[in-house]
């Protein structure tokens, strides 16, 4: 029984659309795009249509997601920050719905696609630097020069100009990385478990220990799910922070 | 040495960034353990900051494996 635990991020074709040179398929990873972008928007806005001061269940989990990131800004970037506010959260939510629609079986998971999240993490290293400009002129370039004796500057500001260069590939490689390797270890144990009961014997019996692991690694996987949109969207926050505020703090 | 032996070699050597990123964790929750035992008050508000370290340790371990898949199918 041969399976490939790369299988799951294969992208295929559903409605094949091909344009001159491009290949604008509607592709499993689009449909799962969509149905993300549609889950997060009806569940806000069905959760808040019908308001209550005292909230219902699924009213509180919007706001809870809504404070959430609020704090989140009003933590790292304080109170101007909160301009960025919907950009961070439509992100947040991105990311979030997409780990945790990818961890239902049979799904897509669309953040394990690095075209996927490198977009994002450009979408956001842009952001900062068209802020930052706008903001400071051509000041903003001095997020090169830290405070430092000149000779230092000499070794520093190649430095911080290679760890800027070097963000939008350490943000998308995080997220991408992190869905690719959780997916890729649930496959792998899954197999393991498949051909362990076929073998019969003892050895079904056996099966049930990676069975079990299965099962905690799947926990592990919605910690990861959670904490890498975390992570993105904090980072996000971050950077964001030194456009607005260059090497001063907040 | 042939190229496939020498990918496989490669990939798997690629898994060293494991103990990077174990180390790392292990420092990350056992820093956490000694602060938040010292002082249980201040545990709470740290929690974020440790699983933020967790995840960014993580992240580092996992950049090994993506060294191995290029090394497997670039």
């Amino acid at each position: 029984m041969a399976m490939n635990p790369m299988e799951q991020f294969e992208v295929r074709p559903i409605v094949p659309l091909h344009i001159g040179p491009y290949d604008l398929s509607f592709t499993n990873q689009s449909l799962f795009m969509c149905l993300v972008v549609a889950v997060v928007t009806l569940f806000l806005t069905l959760a808040m249509s019908r308001r209550r001061l005292v909230p219902s269940r699924t009213q509180s989990m919007a706001e809870i997601s809504y404070e959430f990131v609020a704090n989140m800004i009003h933590s790292t970037m304080g109170e101007d920050g909160l301009v960025f506010f919907p950009f961070v959260f439509a992100i947040f939510m991105f990311v979030l719905l997409s780990n945790f629609l990818g961890l239902l079986p049979g799904a897509f998971t669309v953040t394990s696609q690095i075209a996927v999240t490198f977009a994002l993490a450009s979408v956001v290293i842009l952001t900062m630097v068209i802020t930052g400009f706008i903001k400071h002129g051509v000041r903003f370039l001095t997020l090169f020069v830290p405070k430092a004796p000149w000779y230092l500057l000499l070794l520093l500001v190649p430095i911080e100009i290679i760890s800027f260069l070097t963000r939008p590939v350490s943000l998308s490689v995080r997220l991408f990385a992190n869905m690719l390797a959780g997916h890729t270890l649930l496959a792998v144990f899954a197999g393991f478990v498949i051909l362990l009961g076929a073998a019969g014997g003892v050895l079904s019996v056996i099966s049930i220990a990676p069975m079990l692991l299965i099962v905690a690694i799947f926990a592990l996987e919605m910690l990861v799910a959670f904490l890498q949109a975390y992570v993105f969207a904090i980072l996000t926050c971050i950077y964001l922070n030194e456009a607005l505020h260059l090497h001063d703090q907040h | 040495m042939e190229l496939a032996a020498a990918k496989m070699i490669g990939a798997g050597l690629a898994c060293f960034a494991l103990a990077g990123a174990g180390i790392g964790i292990g420092l990350v929750f056992g820093s956490y353990l000694q602060g938040a035992l010292r002082n249980p008050g201040a545990a709470a508000s740290q929690t974020a900051n440790m699983f933020l370290g967790f995840a960014l340790c993580e992240a580092t371990g996992l950049f090994g494996l993506v060294v191995a898949f290029m090394i497997l199918f670039m």
